[in-house]
């Protein structure tokens, strides 16, 4: 890497991947700079979620590179990725459902060093409970941290499946959509919050989002795609004054 | 917490207290409740993957023959050839002194434990790649093939099984030692699984059971996990089998070590009627299915599997749940729940404090 260039957290270079007959990314290569908040757009089918997708383990790839921190993880599953510290959130929140919200956030620290036999240590170490009480402290859910998760609202749901995702502490934080179906007063608090994961816990966060405003508050560098294939990558500015992306996703006005 | 301490603590004193003077009170019905303690620990740990982690197994029945078979060929061949002793039919008999008796017992059944564990580890992560009905479905042929390979097995006497040792005082001791061993087991594998479930090694598989994959996404090690709980089940059923195998005096594989169309659905029936992955389901449901089943077969009989039958469809229509699981629906703060009593204001809690 050359002197004075951004370090890249994740370097995807020419990854392409197909269910059956459809091409759902088309060599596509991003970065994602360290300690920075990186945007995904584009049209519904586009191939954001299959990236997000390839990039976590979830899928083999069909071909390119995808590296985190210079180690290439194309050919590693989801929980050897997620243990060296890239978490990802899904577009369907998904928590566990029939625990409390403090079980929920107690069983995700990280597991990144964990021996066979430290699973058998106690659940309320303090340590572990002041971390996740300050955590839904973090995204207002404090007071229903005793409450069955799955009993909690559609956004109360996604604020606890961000809280789970800060207590494991990642390096790196892929969001998918975080603000689909969370009321707009909300969404004001969730844009504060992800910013302060980004700036006070050094979280380098890549979001999916279809709420414009959003993502151009929000990120700084911003990706679009568009029928599989990367359209443009540039500033918020940049894209929104880019034809292309406007005529792919934006849409004149 | 401390509420549902005390509260384990009285059922443990009440368990206890029921284990000493059930017998001494009904001393005809040692065998009757021996077996009862056996119920409970078949539910208990079929409810380690069946109720906590969501991995419905109709298969850990092999566990407890394999167990009763290890402790067999471990107990026989430490002072015979256990061929020979096998090809004979029970014509060789060997004259255990105590000495040799009680040590080739202690020896069996640490290595029943042993020998269920270590083929969980083995088989667990082949059979736990499968879920939902076809890990059901796949574990319930394992039992049915392991039964049959050791049908087929002649060093272990194949189907016409193995004549054990015999308890070298009078029978009546016998029964009450096997009583206690099994109480003991029973009692000591619930708090055994007590504890494992307040470890985070509860909440890990309570998370498999909610999301697999939200658990592999957070880097949970899942497979590593399902297996050693499957393994921790195996090993104190293994136990079961091995005391079990003892006080039956013989052991051959269809009837006695796999049985799976009995005790195999018996432990998972049990486990739903009394409410799975709640601790004490298992347990209440063991007891009042054991009641239910020795009452129905002493008065009832040529209707007890009729009667069981409806339990179960009784159990599986109207409650799914489980006693203790309808129980902790209808009484939440009972069984330490919180429920929102707020409303929907408290979302804007955050945004207050902004």
């Amino acid at each position: 890497m050359s002197a004075g260039a951004v370090n890249n957290v994740i370097e995807v270079r020419g990854v392409s991947k197909a269910f059956g007959g459809v091409q759902a990314n088309t060599d596509i290569s991003i970065d994602v700079p360290d300690g920075k908040i990186t945007g995904l757009i584009g049209p519904n089918g586009s191939g954001k979620t299959t990236l997000f997708n390839s990039i976590v383990g979830y899928h083999p790839i069909d071909g390119g590179s995808i590296k985190f921190r210079g180690r290439e993880i194309s050919s590693l599953r989801v929980p050897d990725i997620a243990r060296l510290g890239m978490l990802r959130t899904f577009q369907q929140t998904r928590i566990y459902s029939k625990m409390n919200c403090m079980d929920n956030m107690q069983i995700s620290v990280s597991h990144r060093d964990s021996s066979t036999f430290s699973i058998f240590a106690s659940r309320d170490t303090g340590e572990i409970v002041e971390e996740a009480e300050r955590l839904l402290e973090f995204v207002g859910l404090y007071e229903k941290r005793f409450l069955i998760s799955g009993d909690l609202s559609f956004g109360q749901q996604k604020l606890l499946e961000f809280a789970m995702a800060l207590m494991n502490r990642p390096k790196v934080l892929l969001l998918d959509e975080p603000t689909a179906g969370i009321n707009p007063t909300l969404i004001n608090g969730l844009i504060d919050r992800l910013k302060r994961a980004n700036e006070e816990l050094g979280v380098t966060l890549l979001v999916i989002e279809h709420n414009m405003r959003v993502i151009m508050n929000l990120a700084e560098q911003i990706s679009c795609l568009a029928h599989g294939e990367l359209l443009a990558t540039g500033s918020p500015d940049d894209l929104q004054n880019d034809p292309r992306v406007i005529d792919a996703y934006l849409g004149a006005h | 917490m401390k509420q549902s301490t005390a509260l384990d603590l009285r059922v443990y004193a009440g368990l206890i207290a029921f284990g000493i003077l059930g017998p001494i009170l009904f001393p005809d019905y040692v065998q009757t409740i021996a077996v009862m303690w056996l119920m409970v620990l078949m539910a208990v740990t079929w409810d380690i993957t069946g109720g906590q982690m969501g991995y419905n197994s109709l298969g850990n029945v092999c566990f407890f023959g394999i167990g009763m078979y290890a402790s067999a060929i471990v107990q026989i061949s430490q002072f015979t050839d256990v061929a020979a002793y096998t090809a004979a039919f029970g014509a060789i008999r060997v004259e255990f002194t105590d000495a040799q008796y009680f040590t080739g017992l202690f020896l069996g059944l640490i290595a029943g434990g042993i020998a269920a564990a270590v083929f969980a580890l083995l088989i667990g992560p082949a059979m736990l790649g499968l879920r939902g009905p076809y890990f059901a479905i796949g574990t319930l042929g394992l039992a049915v093939a392991v039964g049959e390979l050791v049908a087929g097995w002649g060093y272990v006497g194949g189907g016409g099984g193995i004549s054990m040792p015999v308890y070298p005082g009078d029978a009546g001791a016998g029964a009450w030692m096997f009583y206690v061993l099994l109480a003991v087991l029973a009692l000591g594998t619930h708090l055994v699984v007590r504890w494992l479930y307040s470890t985070q090694f509860g909440l890990a598989i309570n998370a498999i059971r909610d999301d697999e994959d939200k658990a592999d996404a957070m880097g949970i090690h899942a497979n590593r996990y399902k297996t050693m709980a499957w393994a921790f089940a195996a090993f104190f059923m293994g136990i079961g089998g091995a005391i079990f195998g003892n006080m039956s005096g013989f052991i051959e594989p269809l009837e006695v070590a796999f049985p799976t169309a009995t005790f195999g659905i018996f432990m998972v029936a049990m486990a739903l009627l009394g409410g799975k992955g709640t601790l004490w389901g298992p347990v209440l449901g063991a007891i009042l299915f054991h009641i239910v089943k020795e009452v129905t077969w002493t008065y009832l009989l040529g209707w007890q599997w009729v009667a069981l039958g409806a339990i179960i469809i009784i159990n599986i229509v109207y409650f799914q749940q489980g006693i203790l699981g309808w129980a902790q629906d209808r009484w939440p703060a009972a069984f330490g729940l919180t429920v929102d009593r707020g409303g929907a204001a408290r979302p804007a809690a955050g945004e207050a404090a902004e």
